[in-house]
């Protein structure tokens, strides 16, 4: 399956990944209006600290904790893309206690989101991966992603 | 090959954890589900939100309408596993059916448990609350001006109080210990828990318990007498041992099974809220009643039926519960050096041990906890991390980099 892969030797710490996360997810065609004054909620959030910043989403889990601990079974595998159906959750945040990354976390209205990869949405493909200007983010079908070879 | 027969006993947590793990294996082998409650798998946190009209009987369902045919599983649903024969390896029904299995799985969850009290046999309008049953009857019995009294300041009578927040006259909790939720927090972060619920205009009697019942009032041991419309009672929860511990299974508080969830009986399993799970912070064997831990143990047993798998031995205590909005999240056990961050409607506490973090309470931040648990879980020794870097806020750039990039720049586990 293509997954995302960060690489923190390339990762400016612009956070733009994040601006793009959330206006994928926004449902607007307006990125301004979309963003505009809001305190942005995005499923990938940049780490940083004296000089060095990475970006972390949600890594579809081969044996996803999340999925398997889900106590109303919102959570759900679709051929390794690891899904989240909003309607079924009710924000009780076991997720957040078992994911190892950190990357589930509540959306606007306090139910919990986080990355479908953008498969779920209009864009089709990761658009933190397509808007990064530094290619620190990569989305390959591979075990040992191009970056760390 | 012969096709296998796979047999499990409970239709919640563990069973459908039994049933996906079997079926990433052997999707020809025969699954059939017994269960004595008559209905869908559903999840059995979710009979509070039910009741506070947070969800209905769709969504609460654990998996989609389609499960059992989509994973090739025949449900006797509203059928009671009466007896289990280890040496012909059958399972005796309710209505005279007998089953035979070539491997067994017993995932019977928890049964309430109700100490003996004097004169509650008076008392006519009084309820347990674990199962979808006990919440329709609860709801049947609750009116706008209902007086209700709970029994059990713990998980499940708190989680009561809530649901029923919105439909009750008024709502008084009892219980024997001084705090509450005595097995999931400490002092301080049950009285902070403890002020939020009242704020929500439920009354918390604690230090004291019910010396006497009669019907529609509760005399209390400090000399008070408690009116009441509705009782409910969720002093705790017991393992479910039975009909696997008749038939010879090896039982202390719950079922004991080794890392593959086997008891002591050939070909038969047990997994969930009705097994003893040995708890890696504390060293000790206890029955762990929480879904996740029931869902693990039954994907591993369903594997291992099937002739795969991997040992389970990452079980502890694990508990996210939200009272009012207010978030709470822990893990693990509380001995050894804490450090501790408590300010208005938030608290932290870390507990360390051993160069290993052995537990932690958050409650009100709870973000990004899981980083938290993996450390217990992984068993991460701190001094191969900048732990001081994350005491107050969770993230990976504790970890080298080294490990980093093994988080996050290649496929994960
Ligand atoms: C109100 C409430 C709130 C909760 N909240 C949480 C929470 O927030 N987080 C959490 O982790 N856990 C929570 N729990 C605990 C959680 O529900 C259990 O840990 C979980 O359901 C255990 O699953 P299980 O499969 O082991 O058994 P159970 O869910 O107890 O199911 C047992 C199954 O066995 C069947 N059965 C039993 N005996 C027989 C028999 N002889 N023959 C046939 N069938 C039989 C029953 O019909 C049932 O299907 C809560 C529980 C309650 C009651
Ligand atoms: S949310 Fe966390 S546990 Fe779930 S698949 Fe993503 S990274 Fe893994
Ligand atoms: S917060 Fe939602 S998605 Fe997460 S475990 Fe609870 S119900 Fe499932």
């Amino acid at each position: 399956m293509k997954r995302i892969y960060v690489s923190e030797k390339w990762c400016l710490g612009c956070h733009l990944c994040e601006y793009y996360c959330a206006f994928a997810n926004s449902g607007s065609d307006d990125m301004a209006k979309a963003l505009m004054n809001r305190r942005i909620n995005p499923r990938i959030q940049v780490e940083e600290r004296g000089g060095i910043s990475f970006a972390v989403s949600c890594r579809h889990c081969e044996e996803p904790l999340c999925v398997k601990s889900c106590i109303t079974g919102a959570l759900s595998s679709e051929g390794g893309l690891i899904t989240i159906d909003k309607n079924r959750c009710v924000a009780c945040h076991t997720c957040v206690l078992v994911c190892p990354y950190g990357t589930i976390m509540p959306s606007d209205d306090g139910m919990m989101q986080k990355c479908e990869l953008c498969l779920k949405n209009t864009i089709g493909e990761p658009a933190c991966v397509k808007y990064c200007p530094n290619r620190a983010i990569i989305y390959e079908d591979s075990d040992v992603p191009a970056a760390a070879r | 090959m012969k096709t296998k027969q796979y047999v499990i006993i409970g239709n919640s947590a563990a069973a459908i954890g039994c049933v996906e793990g079997i079926r990433q294996l052997d999707k020809a082998g025969a699954v059939t589900i017994v269960s004595r409650e008559p209905h869908h798998t559903y999840s059995r946190p979710l009979i509070s939100y039910l009741l506070g009209g947070k969800t209905d009987r769709q969504r609460m369902r654990y998996r989609d309408a389609d499960f059992y045919e989509t994973h090739g599983v025949r449900p006797l649903l509203g059928h009671t596993a009466l007896s289990l024969d280890p040496a012909q390896k059958t399972v005796a029904l309710d209505d005279g059916q007998v089953l035979p299995y070539d491997k067994l799985l017993v995932a019977t969850g928890s049964v309430p448990f109700v100490p003996p009290m004097e004169g509650l046999d008076l008392v006519s309008k009084k309820f347990t609350f674990l199962s979808l049953d006990d919440a329709d009857a609860l709801a049947d019995a609750v009116t706008a001006d209902s007086r209700v009294l709970i029994v059990g300041a713990g998980l499940i009578g708190l989680k009561c109080a809530e649901g029923l927040s919105g439909r009750a006259g008024s709502l008084t909790v009892v219980d024997l210990a001084p705090q509450i939720l005595p097995s999931v927090l400490d002092e301080r972060a049950a009285a902070l828990v403890q002020a939020h619920i009242e704020r929500q205009g439920v009354r918390l009697l604690l230090s004291v318990s019910a010396a006497r019942f009669e019907d529609g009032a509760a005399h209390l041991t400090d000399g008070s007498t408690v009116p009441f419309d509705v009782l409910v009672l969720a002093v705790g929860v017991r393992p479910n041992v039975s009909p696997a511990r008749e038939a010879g299974a090896t039982a202390g508080r719950g079922l004991i099974t080794d890392e593959y969830m086997r008891t002591n009986l050939p070909d038969v399993y047990a997994a969930g809220d009705c097994t003893e799970s040995f708890d890696i912070t504390s060293g000790e064997r206890k029955p762990l009643a929480l879904l996740p831990n029931a869902y693990l143990q039954g994907e591993t047993a369903g594997l291992h039926m099937a002739g795969g798998g991997k040992p389970f031995c990452t079980a502890m205590p694990m508990n996210a519960v939200g009272f009012w909005d207010l978030h709470i999240v822990s893990a693990g056990s509380y001995t050894g050096n804490a450090y501790v961050q408590c300010e208005e409607g938030h608290y932290r506490k870390l507990v360390c041990r051993d160069n290993l973090l052995q537990g932690f309470i958050l409650i009100g931040d709870v973000l990004r906890a899981g980083i938290y648990t993996a450390l217990i879980r992984d068993r991460v020794p701190l001094d191969t991390i900048d732990f001081e870097l994350i005491k107050d806020k969770p993230g990976l750039i504790a970890f080298s980099r080294r490990d980093r990039q093994k988080k996050l720049g290649v496929k994960p586990a």
